[in-house]
């Protein structure tokens, strides 16, 4: 397989969903290093909003790195990055707050509850409304009223609804640390998605979770959740029939760039090799 | 189970995010974060106490004197605030850094430097906190004149060097704790930075602590406390920003 089988995907023309103008990701011969390491070199993509982008490639391949770096964690080295029509890093301010990312760190403090550390982060991107008390919150999602409230509801109501939705509201209130990792994995989900991104960002957001809670989390980070998404995946199978575009990487640098359509199973496991 | 459909699903819960969080906002979060977590865990501020308590004890005997007044006493209470101080910065980032609190923060859409306000704000109520349990038991274990009478400028000259102490200490807080060497890094860094502030608290309580009885306190001492936290708040509060960064 040649290093690199297209320089630039571009999905419209390819009939890919979704398609619109202005893509939520372009990216031009991104690259990034630490130190003299080079993690990340030559990517160049657009993913336009509302579709999916699944990334492959082996172990330290510079998965993370374009994530953190879409995130706007990192500032790239090389090139151009584009994210929600905002130049990075220089923009960076105008995309914070728009984005979800769910990566290997779940982003959550050990010594306090799910709720809690759910509040804090709702806080912290400042959606309307207090939360509500534990008990009072707890009541109202465990009557079911919390899990459909009206558009505009409360900070608390969110978060009891998305607390609920990956059936985690009977051991909200205790401290994460004694949460199993597939526990963490599902609040992680609901601190991604608390603020609505416009734009997920995942890092194997199924891992450590059973198939009923894969089930659960996949209706909100999942391709029903309506934003743009860019998924890292080692379940090639699983990567591609979410995916509408497909990058490879291998070594840092890119494979594969194409839509769902131009490429094969077989294509993204030679990454693997 | 009714579930929401996604963050931007329809029927799924939602609260209006705002663009832009107010930095009194992120900083009541970020202080209150912090303040919970250490009720819960009592990390800091007991090992705070009890470190100055036991110093107290150890030059109640190192010394061989039952009480001590006037220079050596201020000078033996503002050096123990000072090392139980360093206690509370070697632990101010650790939760950000091991647990991604650096990385949840960054990804919000919140001014930076409220991470420094909240910080120092909560490095200063444990100071105040630890001082409330410090010095009556300095008075109990070392102190030999009554520190009744010159409490209230003694409470001033100990709220303004707590917010030196919290402004610098904040500062190499969240630089040291970038380092693999934060336990050495703070105190090389914290202990030269605060002889200004250990110096004039220091002469500024010296008379108030004095076995003929309280005086006055030389007014330059306040006010050098306070030109201190003015330049060195201003400073932590300018280049916090740029520690932040990866």
């Amino acid at each position: 397989m040649p290093p690199t089988e297209h320089a630039e995907a571009s999905p419209e023309a390819e009939g890919g969903r979704g398609a619109s103008a202005a893509p939520a990701i372009a990216l031009r011969d991104l690259g990034r290093a630490y130190g003299e390491r080079v993690a990340l070199s030559g990517v160049t993509l657009s993913v336009p909003v509302g579709q999916t982008l699944a990334v492959f490639g082996a172990n330290g391949a510079g998965k993370t790195t374009l994530l953190r770096i879409l995130a706007t964690l990192l500032r790239p080295h090389r090139g151009e990055a584009r994210v929600l029509g905002h130049a990075l890093p220089g923009e960076g301010w105008a995309v914070r707050g728009r984005v979800g990312l769910l990566g290997h760190d779940p982003l959550l403090y050990r010594d306090l509850s799910a709720r809690e550390n759910l509040r804090f982060h709702a806080r912290l991107h400042g959606l309307a409304g207090r939360a509500r008390t534990a008990a009072s919150s707890g009541a109202a999602a465990s009557s079911g009223a919390a899990a459909r409230p009206a558009r505009g509801g409360s900070a608390g109501e969110r978060i009891e609804g998305l607390l609920e939705a990956v059936g985690m509201t009977r051991r909200a209130d205790e401290p994460v640390h004694t949460l199993s990792r597939g526990m963490v994995q599902r609040v992680a989900v609901c601190r991604a998605v608390l603020h609505e991104p416009e734009l997920l960002l995942l890092d194997e957001p199924l891992a450590n979770l059973d198939p009923g809670a894969a089930a659960a989390v996949g209706a909100l980070i999942g391709p029903g959740a309506g934003v743009t998404r860019v998924v890292i995946s080692h379940d090639v199978a699983h990567g591609l029939a979410e995916a509408d575009v497909v990058l490879g990487l291998r070594g840092g640098k890119q494979a594969l760039a194409v839509s769902r359509a131009a490429v094969d199973e077989a294509a993204v496991r030679e990454l693997y090799r | 189970m009714s579930a929401p459909r996604g963050p931007r699903g329809d029927g799924a819960p939602r609260a209006t995010p705002t663009r832009g969080t107010p930095t009194r906002t992120a900083v009541a979060a970020l202080v209150r974060k912090d303040l919970r977590a250490e009720l819960r865990t009592g990390d800091t501020l007991p090992a705070m106490a009890l470190f100055s308590i036991s110093t107290f004890v150890l030059f109640h005997f190192g010394l061989d004197a039952r009480s001590l007044e006037g220079d050596l006493a201020a000078g033996v209470f503002w050096v123990t605030m000072l090392f139980a101080a360093v206690l509370a910065v070697n632990r101010q980032f650790v939760a950000e850094r091991e647990e991604g609190g650096f990385d949840g923060f960054l990804l919000a859409p919140v001014d930076r430097t409220s991470l420094f306000l909240a910080k120092a704000a909560v490095l200063f109520v444990f100071l105040v906190a630890l001082q409330v349990v410090a010095v009556p038991a300095f008075a109990i274990l070392l102190l030999e004149p009554s520190p009744g009478p010159g409490l209230p400028e003694l409470i001033g000259l100990l709220l303004l060097a707590d917010a030196g102490i919290a402004a610098v200490g904040t500062l190499v807080g969240a630089l040291a704790v970038q380092t693999r060497a934060r336990e050495v890094i703070v105190p090389l860094l914290v202990l030269p930075l605060m002889i200004p502030v250990v110096i004039a608290a220091a002469r500024g309580t010296a008379p108030l602590w004095l076995e003929a009885g309280a005086a006055a306190v030389e007014g330059r001492w306040p006010l050098i406390l306070g030109l201190y936290d003015l330049v060195f708040g201003l400073l932590a509060y300018a280049v916090f920003d740029y520690l932040l960064d990866e």
